[in-house]
């Protein structure tokens, strides 16, 4: 059975080999803490590259979908920034949010506020209105949530009104007053228009859903991002916590540990960034030792296209 | 806007459970002793209804649309709109309940009680006494903590039920003074339903009671009219 979803994995997808593969992750380690950040139970975590520029980024960022909006309850909102003093205490630079999330992008600027700012903070935010002449506002309105002077990635969100709003994300980087662009979908949606726009637009970034069990990425939209040089960050990697639900029910294997993965967080997630083409992926939390448990999942050994077959297999009859 | 076809509910769940319920905690402890009042004109209505007098159908919507308004901006607008973009939507559709309450029930006055031993005024008034006095149970019954009950005219789920109660108690079918009622109350299912709380049958059962007994009432006015106007001819 390992073997036929192997061969049929691997017909799919090209994967460098297990040397190859650990060979460019070595090279992607570097010491990305901020030395603001950077404390004695950081490992170095493995980091890609943003094809666009070659700036790497740490292969574990930090999602705010649901576990960030809060409200105005100051007991959450301060648990949250605990999460992210863990989360970038343990090397973490990529912070994911959306005007979508309610009060997800304030609660990040309080943490960052309490933290007197982030060094290493690489801010993802995205546009997600109908009118694009309404774009730039929004814009401006998640800036002064998010409390930085600018942001490094702005996406548009799920495809909204992308034909409007891209020129403005695109004219906003020539300004110098963004970093990159990039497009969004989630839960598979639309993937047949989203790669339309991947041949067409120059995009650095793309994100989408991948994980384990939801693979259809694998077949064209991954393979494009990286014929297209386009990073790609991965949301939903544990199905809003319903994947990490089901595989509890069952002991982490034992071979867990050929690839260094304490729990099934870190395995799930070790399979994701693990593909060649994948730059990071976005888990969310509210919990310190949650955030902690998703960057353990960015040291040690990555699983070889055998191991990745592996965890399929053994997810998928669980 | 040919996107929103690809969201689903679960989509529009912004928040977690947690912060959800812990916002009526906040919002209780923020507004105490609010409830008392709460308290206080829920029995005024109660003690209304019951004892009869020109002005009680006047009197019953005013104090309902006042009721409606406190929550449109105390709750909605200044508690849950922090976690949630659409409740400023939500809150326009209160204000506008409030407004019909206020021109239907009190400029017009019809919102003339049924009396208590009518079936269907009995039934509304059972519906009513349980929005104030049971439903802030179901928090300590689920095992959520007291202070995150929600409460009539102060949270809105009691105050709809609570009004849908008294509109099936009301002597004629008012279908305008329904429909908002319903649509919230299929709103807080969803959400309940997303959230898979256990209570989240609730509102929209309560709808679906309140609304098949307006039908049952409407269709009982419609028969007793037709049969006093035939009974005349007959006697020519």
């Amino acid at each position: 059975m390992e073997t036929e979803i192997h061969k049929r994995f691997m017909s799919r997808v090209r994967l460098p080999s297990r040397r190859g593969l650990l060979r460019a992750l070595a090279a992607g380690t570097a010491a990305v803490l901020a030395p603001r950040f950077a404390s004695a139970q950081a490992a170095a975590v493995h980091t890609r590259p943003i094809p666009s520029t070659g700036e790497q980024l740490p292969v574990v960022g930090l999602g705010s979908w649901i576990t960030f909006n809060v409200g105005n309850d100051p007991v959450a909102r301060d648990a949250c920034s605990d999460v992210m003093r863990a989360f970038f205490r343990a090397g973490g630079r990529m912070i994911d949010s959306s005007p979508m999330y309610g009060s997800s992008q304030a609660v990040i600027g309080h943490g960052l506020e309490k933290l007197k700012g982030a060094e290493g903070l690489f801010s993802a935010d995205k546009v997600w209105i109908s009118s694009g002449s309404r774009g730039r506002s929004q814009i401006e309105a998640s800036r002064r949530a998010w409390r930085v002077p600018r942001f490094d990635l702005l996406q548009v969100h799920n495809l909204l009104a992308w034909q409007e709003h891209l020129p403005t994300l695109l004219a906003m980087k020539a300004a110098g007053e963004l970093r990159y662009v990039g497009i969004t979908t989630s839960e598979g949606r639309r993937h047949r228009e989203f790669e339309q726009i991947m041949r067409t637009q120059k995009l650095d970034f793309v994100q989408v859903t991948y994980n384990v069990l939801d693979r259809e990425v694998e077949e064209r939209i991954l393979p494009l991002a990286r014929d297209r040089g386009m990073a790609v960050i991965i949301n939903r990697p544990f199905r809003e916590g319903e994947l990490i639900r089901k595989v509890q029910r069952r002991p982490l294997p034992a071979w867990a540990s050929e690839i260094d993965c304490a729990n099934w967080a870190q395995l799930l997630l070790k399979f994701i960034v693990s593909h060649p083409a994948v730059t990071c992926a976005i888990p969310a939390t509210s919990r310190v030792d949650h955030v902690l448990e998703n960057m353990g999942a960015a040291s040690g050994r990555m699983p070889d296209e055998a191991m990745r077959a592996r965890i399929i297999a053994h997810v998928e009859k669980t | 806007m040919s996107e929103w076809w690809t969201y689903s509910l679960s989509d529009f769940l912004l928040f977690s459970p947690r912060t959800y319920y812990r916002l009526f905690e906040l919002y209780n402890r923020d507004i105490w002793p609010a409830h008392l009042l709460a308290l206080a004109l829920g029995l005024a209505i109660l003690a209304m209804w019951w004892r009869g007098g020109a002005w009680r159908g006047r009197a019953v919507a005013a104090i309902l649309a006042a009721c409606w308004l406190f929550v449109a901006w105390a709750y909605l607008l200044e508690r849950y709109d922090t976690i949630n973009w659409a409740a400023k939507y939500f809150a326009i559709g209160f204000l506008l309940q409030a407004m019909l309450l206020i021109g239907g029930g009190v400029v017009l006055d019809r919102l003339a009680p049924r009396p208590a031993s009518d079936p269907f005024g009995a039934a509304g008034l059972v519906i009513f006494v349980f929005a104030l006095a049971l439903q802030p149970l179901i928090a300590p019954l689920v095992g959520r903590p007291w202070a995150q009950a929600e409460i009539f005219a102060l949270a809105p789920d009691p105050t709809v039920l609570a009004t849908l109660g008294l509109l099936v108690a009301a002597e004629r079918p008012h279908w305008n003074f329904l429909a908002i009622g319903c649509i919230w109350s299929s709103i807080s299912g969803g959400t309940l339903w997303t959230m898979q709380s256990p209570d989240a049958f609730l509102m929209p059962a309560a709808a679906v009671l309140a609304l098949s007994l307006t039908i049952w009432k409407a269709l009982r006015a419609s028969s007793e009219r037709r049969s006093s106007a035939s009974g005349p001819r007959k006697g020519l």
